[in-house]
């Protein structure tokens, strides 16, 4: 299975980047959170998600998550902080959607953020871009 | 050289390719205050003949059928065993391959041991089992540790007529733990007693064997009720395979995991090893299962093939985090109790059963009518408690030298029960066999 | 055209035993029924299992179609790192299945099991002699079970001492199951990275143990097939803290008669009898792990120990400080004895010799493939050496697409994807039972496949075609699981 170029990556504009691939998007008051194009291309055909209960709240950088492809098995911390509003039930079912459209249809859970400027110190598509490329 | 093939011609030309001047020097980077450089203090090789003369001479002083007539369970039984499996199991492709980490050219393992999934999972009631364990009290005690994994609560009850070895293993594993693990007694028809339960809170399991240690048959729904009623997983562990060709299956009782002892299946007792540890859930519990699962697919052109599947599970993969730490389990084994499963057949198991327990009831009356006790009125399947008339130390000796073995003393495991024996008999124990041991023991 | 071992050939096809048979049917001769029917309460009857009813020529038939759609080290060379995939010898197999060994109940009398015990106390002393330990048990019966005796016996040394220590050390390169059984027992483990030469370095460790540190956990040689090197200057290292070293033992065909692990540190280990000791790996198991002492550990050895008085043999229990039991009876018997029959059919010299030439087969290839493969470590190697597929990626073409071609040319492929410090690592151990010219076909076919990955690369994608089936569906099988028919 042939994994994409650093050029091929889909880092959409209206988006924030945490250091380990999570992604974060304000939307109003929630903040929706999933995992970026890099982080699905990189585990392969995902085949299963666990996620939170709702009602659960997790500190930023706290492991609320976790991916597994057929041979590994990825940890998701949290980018922003705060108390899960809703979990993306879909994925139970349908795992593959992480792959198919990780921004959309994939997402993971919405979160009602106890500080919003934990955004800030997330990264920006230019800001991932440039790390991606210099570790390679 | 037996199985070393290289000619010194080989040796000369490969350490001519590796550039090196002898096998010695290959070691060359391993300091030489690491070096051994005697000689092993081994026996001198034995050629294959010698062997066989050693290992005749060492098999001949054990005790077995059939010049002794062994009326011990206890967790390893005697049972027949067709030709045709130990023919079958003797096939190198099967015994020689590895692990299925390579399912193109695993195929026959693969859909092997999906085939034992299927019917030990059928056996015990369940939905799904995985593909196998070390032995049934290895399989107890992952059993239990799922439990505390799933319910997230650190504290299990077993039952003190669980086997007595697989409640050591099981305090062994559970040691460095932390969690707690409580035993309920028994009462005097020779069943758990579970009235303990009502005053204990935050369990994760409760585990109970059926047929138990002295083979009685617990009222596997009642305690279950209970167990549910305390919001713990209800765990039913059994050594005698056997046992569920005739009675009422665990799953049927609404067990959440059912472990035990799969040796009955077509697996010779070999002094205790290798066993088959049987494991059987839920499909709900299935990503918390220990041990390897073989899955069904579909390959490249759509045709049917089975591949090892929800690896993420274990250790290769989650390391630290996994669900056991078990890689090599008992593959052959398991191989060994399908091919029986299947020889045996639905009707045939039944029968097999049936047979295992009409023999046990017989000598059970008989032993009855030579002045022995039975000491428990529960109903058993093919094991049961006697207690003989009293000097029954010199009558166990006496049998002995009549190369009979009149079952398991059990005074070591219940010091209660100093005069009362473990007995039991399966379709290898003939009548004219159970006839000659009552005379002994009416004399 | 040059003829490659793997080629196509006639195997059928076989449903699974519910798909075939018939009511009725039966493949076993059931007893002679001699003593009557007895009442049987209606509330224990149950229904007895859904099995199939098949006859004996379904169920011969059945797996001997089976069996031939498998690979064995019996059909041909089968190099899988860290598995030591050598000959088992017959002989064996006819010795464990003597009916003395096979019929015996493991609660017999002492008097009636003298064969099988002075079979295991021998072994025992074998096994001390090899790895140059003080005692031995035989109860784990693989050796992930050993690694969490040996884990559960530090725990108990650390115990006696009135010391509860939190964490273990753990190389990089470290098998799977080492971190899963230090997680068993409650210790977290402390990762280690191993240096530019693929071996553990003595700072790295100084720089991690400390006075809450119960040990290390070190294989060696490591699974890049090296010599830990530095192993004895680590044990110092983690004694002086008061530390235990425990040793993997996985990879012990390098080292008989050539090194003796006691010797340069270790305190415990364990041995694969289904690796080193020649016993069959039957699919998956059963293997047997049993795990050798120093002195000091030796009263926290599971019970019962064989112990020999006066010529006799007996299972002693009175241990006090025993951690107990973690198997139900005394381990996997039917393996020592294919183990015990091994070592007295090689003899110390040919044990050494066996290791020598292990050693030899992997340098060999090493040397061989170097050209062709990327050798991440090009320096001596023990019985295994470790390559990547950093030449081929270039054309898209990976570890795995190789491994799969392997297949149709009629080799078992090596360990891929491990050790996990290698990207895309092949891991390949040939054992000292391969003979030369098998050695060269494989050195052949492996070129030619490194050839097609720059020819041709989409025949690799597409392998292997010659096996009973195509690559198979893995993530179907992992999203929508089905584990029984």
């Amino acid at each position: 299975m042939v994994m994409k170029e650093i050029s091929e990556l889909n880092l959409p504009d209206d988006i924030r980047y945490a250091n380990d691939h999570e992604w974060a998007r304000l939307e109003g008051d929630k903040v929706r959170v999933g995992l970026d194009d890099y982080a699905q291309d990189q585990l392969g055909d995902i085949v299963f998600v666990e996620l939170p209960q709702v009602g659960a709240t997790f500190k930023q950088g706290e492991e609320f998550a976790t991916v597994e492809s057929v041979k590994a098995v990825c940890e998701c911390y949290l980018p922003v902080g705060g108390k899960i509003l809703a979990v993306n039930s879909a994925l139970e079912e349908s795992p593959e959607l992480v792959n198919k459209s990780p921004y959309g249809d994939g997402w993971f859970v919405e979160v009602d953020p106890s500080d919003r400027s934990d955004m800030d110190t997330l990264m920006t598509s230019v800001a991932c871009l440039e790390k991606l490329k210099g570790a390679d | 050289m037996p199985y070393l093939p290289h000619t010194r011609e080989d040796m000369a030309s490969m350490l001519k390719t590796v550039g090196v001047d002898n096998l010695d020097h290959l070691f060359s980077t391993i300091p030489e205050d690491c070096r051994f450089n005697g000689d092993l203090n081994l026996p001198e090789p034995l050629t294959e003949w010698e062997l066989n003369d050693h290992m005749a001479a060492l098999a001949h002083s054990v005790g077995v059928s059939p010049e002794y007539k062994v009326f011990m369970g206890a967790g390893s039984y005697e049972h027949f065993v067709p030709a045709s499996i130990s023919y079958l199991l003797s096939r190198s492709e099967f015994v020689t391959s590895y692990t299925p980490y390579q399912p193109e050219m695993s195929q026959g393992t693969l859909q092997a041991i999906y085939e034992y999934q299927t019917l030990a999972a059928r056996l015990v009631g369940m939905e799904i089992a995985t593909a196998s364990h070390y032995d049934g009290a290895t399989a107890l005690a992952e059993s239990l540790l799922m439990a505390v994994r799933v319910t997230k609560r650190r504290r299990v009850a077993i039952s003190s007529l669980i086997h007595p070895l697989y409640r050591r293993v099981i305090q062994t594993y559970f040691e460095p733990t932390g969690c707690e693990v409580e035993e309920l007694g028994y009462l005097e028809n020779g069943v758990t007693d579970v009235a303990a339960l009502d005053e204990m809170d935050d369990l994760a399991a409760v585990a109970v064997q059926s047929p138990n240690f002295f083979g009685c048959i617990e009222n596997l729904q009642a305690i279950g009720k209970k167990v549910h009623e305390k919001e713990a997983l209800f765990v039913v562990s059994f050594t005698e395979a056997l046992a569920y060709g005739l009675l009422k299956n665990p799953g049927s009782q609404d067990a959440d995991i059912v472990c035990g002892e799969g040796q009955s299946l077509g697996i010779p007792r070999s002094f205790g090893g290798p066993g088959l540890g049987i494991l059987a859930s839920h499909k709900k519990y299935m990503r918390s299962l220990p041990g390897r699962l073989v899955g069904q697919t579909t390959d490249l052109e759509g045709k049917r093939g089975f591949v090892l599947t929800l690896a993420t599970r274990e250790q290769h993969i989650r390391r630290e985090k996994a669900t056991s730490n078990i890689c090599t389990n008992n593959s052959l084994c398991a191989l060994a109790a399908a091919m029986y499963m299947a020889s045996v057949g639905g009707s045939g198991i039944r029968e097999l059963a049936r047979l295992n327990y009409d023999r046990a009831e017989y000598l059970k009356h008989e032993l009855e009518g030579a002045g022995c006790k039975v000491s428990f009125d529960s109903p058993t399947f093919n094991e049961f408690v006697v207690e003989f008339p009293t000097g029954f130390a010199a009558t166990y000796e006496r049998l002995l030298e009549k190369r009979i073995v009149a079952g398991l003393p059990l005074a070591r495991y219940y010091p209660e029960l100093a005069n009362h024996c473990l007995l039991c008999v399966t379709e290898t124990r003939s009548k004219d066999d159970m006839d000659a041991l009552v005379r002994e023991v009416a004399s | 055209m040059k003829e490659f071992l793997g080629t196509t050939g006639l195997i059928l096809n076989e449903p699974l035993l519910w798909e075939k048979g018939k009511k009725g049917r039966c493949g076993f001769s059931l007893p002679r029924r001699d003593v009557e029917s007895f009442p049987i309460n209606d509330d224990i009857l149950g229904e007895g299992p859904d099995f199939p009813d098949l006859s004996e020529m379904d169920v011969v038939r059945h797996y001997t179609r089976l069996s031939q759609w498998n690979f064995g080290v019996d059909t041909g060379m089968y190099p899988l790192g860290s598995c030591t995939m050598k000959y088992s010898p017959k002989t064996n197999e006819r010795q464990a299945g003597l009916q003395g060994f096979t019929g015996a109940h493991p609660l017999l009398p002492a008097s009636l099991s003298q064969g099988v015990l002075k079979m295991m106390f021998e072994l025992e002393q074998y096994l001390s002699e090899i790895s140059g330990m003080d005692a031995t048990t035989l109860q784990p019966a693989a050796g992930a079970h050993g690694e969490f005796t040996g884990i559960l016996l530090i725990y108990a040394f650390h115990k006696s001492k009135g010391v509860q220590r939190s964490k273990l050390i753990v190389p990089d390169t470290a098998h799977g199951t080492n971190p899963a059984s230090i997680a068993l027992c409650g210790y977290r483990p402390v990762p280690v990275t191993s240096n530019e030469q693929g071996i553990l370095s003595v700072e790295a460790i100084a720089e991690v143990m400390d006075e809450d540190t119960a040990g290390i956990m070190v294989t060696n040689p490591n699974t890049l097939g090296l010599f830990e090197e530095n192993g004895r200057k680590i044990a110092e290292i983690v004694h002086a803290k008061g530390g235990l070293v425990y040793c993997d033992g996985a990879n012990m065909n390098a080292m008989m008669g050539v090194v003796k692990m006691g010797h340069i540190g270790v305190d415990i280990m364990h041995l694969n009898l289904h690796k080193t000791f020649s016993t069959p790996h039957g699919g998956g198991g059963p293997g047997s792990g049993p795990v050798c002492v120093k002195k000091p550990l030796e009263p926290f050895l599971p019970i019962p120990r064989v112990v020999e008085q006066k010529g006799r043999y007996v299972l002693a229990e009175h241990y006090p400080e025993s951690i107990g039991k973690i198997a139900a009876f005394h381990g996997n018997v039917g393996v020592m004895i294919k183990a015990y029959s091994y070592i007295r059919s090689m003899g110390p010299k040919k044990l050494k010799k066996a290791s020598q030439l292990a050693v030899l087969n992997a340098n060999y290839i090493k040397e061989k493939l170097k050209g062709v493969l990327h050798l991440p470590y090009d320096r001596r190697c023990m019985h295994e050496c470790v390559f990547s597929d950093e030449y081929q990626r270039a054309k898209k073409v990976t570890t795995l697409d190789m491994a799969k071609g392997l297949m149709d040319f009629g080799f078992h492929p090596p360990t891929v994807y491990f050790p996990l410090v290698v990207h895309g690592a092949i891991m390949i151990e040939p054992t000292e039972t391969e003979s030369k010219e098998d050695i060269d076909q494989f050195i052949e076919a492996f070129k030619a496949i490194v050839d097609e990955a720059s020819t041709d690369p989409d025949v690799l994608h597409e392998a292997p075609k010659n096996c009973k089936v195509r690559r198979l569906d893995e993530t179907t099988a992992a999203r929508k699981p089905c584990l029984a028919g």
